[in-house]
């Protein structure tokens, strides 16, 4: 523990964070902090380095560079400290298919020197009539809620979830968000790397957008979309003269410079027949949009306006969806 | 709650997982069974098998020549160790020789003509009893005089000395399998990673393979020896204690050996490859089917290092000749030594994710 005041109040920090696989810049100097009793939200498209960052901060790589700070220590000298301390479930463990889950989780338990009771945990996640029951025979959600329950029987200050629900339906995804949103009622801090906006949405205190293995936003959700300098958002397809669909074709590089010049319109991002424009005064910006269509003769397939998501963000900082689906 | 031993949690796990791996169980108890019924047939007494001939006629359909092919085949029939089987053509004649139905092909005549296989032992077998026959028929049935004394002792048949080398190969094979392909199997469900970022020491999670390998070491000996001693007559002169702890000797180094295999593989088909590569030679070189002796001499100090031929002698040399620990120190000497060996390999070189 060190003298700042505000040690306890910081559950993870890391400045400055670089690793290198061969030539690939994996991570390139990411520097991030998750308070205590919050959650930090780490958004990124495949490949932007998400799971490389968490798995420095988890102790599973070293970094090339930074330093990395968990509840006040440091991985090198207070590894086996810091893994009783937290909670950690992977993208892709599958667990041993002929253990019940009261066996798993009593495998788990022997780890540490604090833990909960077998059952109290299946109560906790659900699954107290699926005790003796092997993980084979689980559906995706309880195998997910299992893996859960194995990072935090023994009552972690700080559980590492790297897209936990990624491949469940919606129910499932509610029922492990009730379960880290208990944690967190608990005081326990979270650290999520997720692809759905509305898991973020719903469990994020604090978000970090990466790609490329840098940061390229960072702060609560509110003030993320409020960079965008725009509240509003307004999509449309538009239609050639004459035509009856779009076809697919990329919205001409002449029409994209006479939406970015309308009035009230801030940035204007074309997503293949589809243009999306960010406004912070809508009214105007659809008034200036059908004089221009009506100029140019063009039609228009769709047209919709709604305020501003992470979606959003996410969108005009990468070029990217979150997800490919 | 309070902290349970992980060592003890980790073994409970690993003899439950297997235990529940019906493929497993068939490996180590089920096959040597298997193995102990094939090993009684085939040895069991007075199994001496005829050996299979075919007869033809030099013109098949000709009077002259049939009757001739009768006269030899009542010759050869004296021999109750030929089984004679008469053809009416030839191309189904040579055909069951080629298939090795047969071991030869008599066509009567002056001499009488032998189509054989010159490099099978059965044909030379088959040659030397047609002679015979075909000397008695002439020198009127005087038999040279022997006394015949058949090999009955226990402890000397073949089968005593194949016994204790299964034993040594299981003990290799369920040891290398076990703990190989049981490290594979979690580092490829990615559960060995996520054990990882537990505080589990890593010594436990070694000493787990190793401990539930003595459990079902002790399951596999009971089946194995009990069926040998009670079914097949193989002798256990030596002490049982000895015994055990040879035994276990043998069981650790197998498994530091199975963990060293394992120690890089990322997958179940890597860890394969390995394993045959490793087992091979020992399964050729170590004396299980056959001495080792029979090999140049210039290999023996190399087939005398390997571990499973120090087992194999010590187990021989216990069950066979009931010798104590003390008299097989080298052997178990040489056991250690690969086990404590690949054991310090396999921490340093270990792939955990």
């Amino acid at each position: 523990m060190n003298g700042d005041p505000k040690a306890g109040k910081v559950a993870l920090r890391a400045i400055g964070l670089r690793k290198n696989f061969g030539d690939l810049v994996a991570v390139d100097g990411i520097d991030l902090e998750a308070r205590a009793g919050e959650c930090l939200g780490v958004l990124g498209p495949n490949g932007a380095g998400k799971t490389t960052t968490i798995e420095m901060l988890e102790g599973l790589l070293v970094q090339d560079a930074g330093r990395i700070e968990v509840l006040g220590r440091t991985w090198g000298a207070d590894g086996d400290a810091i893994r009783q301390r937290i909670g950690v479930q992977l993208q892709e463990t599958q667990f041993l298919d002929k253990l019940s889950c009261y066996e798993l989780l009593r495998l788990f338990g022997s780890f540490y020197d604090k833990r909960d009771g077998e059952d109290d945990v299946l109560a906790r996640i659900g699954l107290t009539d699926k005790r003796d029951v092997h993980v084979s025979k689980l559906s995706g959600g309880q195998k997910q809620r299992l893996a859960i329950g194995c990072a935090l029987l023994h009552r972690p200050r700080l559980l590492f979830l790297d897209e936990p629900t990624t491949g469940l339906d919606p129910q499932a995804r509610r029922r492990v968000w009730e379960i880290i949103e208990d944690f967190k009622v608990g005081g326990g801090s979270v650290v999520l790397t997720t692809h759905y906006m509305e898991e973020a949405e719903r469990l994020a205190d604090d978000l970090l957008i990466i790609d490329h293995g840098k940061v390229i936003a960072s702060g609560a959700p509110e003030t993320i979309i409020a960079t965008l300098h725009a509240e509003n958002v307004v999509e449309f397809t538009p239609l050639r003269p004459g035509a009856t669909d779009a076809g697919g074709e990329r919205v001409p590089r002449e029409w994209e410079d006479a939406f970015r010049a309308l009035d009230g319109v801030d940035a204007v991002l074309i997503d293949g027949a589809s243009v999306r424009m960010t406004a912070s005064r809508t009214q105007v910006a659809i008034a200036s949009l059908f004089a221009c269509l009506d100029e140019r003769e063009l039609g228009l397939v769709d047209l919709r306006t709604h305020r501003a998501t992470l979606e959003d963000v996410f969108l005009s900082l990468t070029g990217k969806h979150l997800r490919d689906d | 709650m309070t902290r349970r031993s992980e060592l003890r949690e980790l073994t409970r796990v690993r003899i439950l997982t297997f235990l529940r791996e019906p493929e497993a169980l068939f490996w180590v108890f089920v096959f040597p069974l298997v193995l102990a019924a094939v090993l009684g047939f085939a040895f069991r007494e007075g199994s001496l098998e005829p050996t299979p001939i075919g007869i033809i006629a030099e013109r098949p359909g000709d009077a002259t020549s049939e009757a001739a092919t009768d006269a030899l085949t009542l010759v050869l029939a004296r021999d109750e160790l030929l089984s004679i089987e008469r053809f009416a053509s030839f191309e189904d004649a040579r055909k069951q020789l080629t298939k090795a139905a047969i071991d030869v092909l008599v066509i009567p005549g002056a001499p009488p003509t032998l189509e054989l296989e010159p490099n099978k032992s059965e044909a030379e077998i088959a040659r030397v009893r047609i002679l015979r026959a075909l000397e008695l028929e002439a020198s009127g049935g005087a038999e040279a005089d022997v006394r015949i004394a058949p090999v009955t002792e226990k402890g000397s048949r073949y089968l005593d000395f194949l016994f204790p080398g299964l034993l040594g190969m299981n003990l290799m094979g369920t040891g290398m399998w076990g703990v190989g392909f049981a490290i594979a199997d979690v580092r490829r469900r990615k559960f060995l990673k996520r054990l990882l970022v537990t505080p589990m020491r890593r010594s436990s999670f070694f000493l787990s393979f190793m401990l539930s390998r003595l459990v079902f070491l002790i399951l596999e000996l009971l089946v194995i020896v009990l069926i040998g001693t009670l079914l097949l007559d193989v002798p256990f002169r030596c002490n049982v204690f000895d015994f055990g702890v040879l035994s276990a000797v043998g069981a650790f180094t197998f498994a530091g050996l199975g963990i060293l295999v394992a120690s890089r593989a990322k997958t179940i088909e890597g860890v394969s490859g390995m394993m045959n590569l490793v087992m091979m030679p020992m399964w050729l070189g170590s004396g299980v089917f056959f001495s080792y002796e029979r090999f140049p001499d210039g290999l023996q100090p190399v087939l005398k290092l390997l571990p499973l031929t120090g087992l194999n002698d010590a187990l021989r040399a216990m069950m066979l000749d009931g010798d104590g620990l003390a008299a097989v120190g080298p052997e178990l000497l040489v056991q250690v030594a690969w086990g404590a060996l690949s054991f310090a390999v396999a921490l340093k070189i270990f792939r955990w994710q």
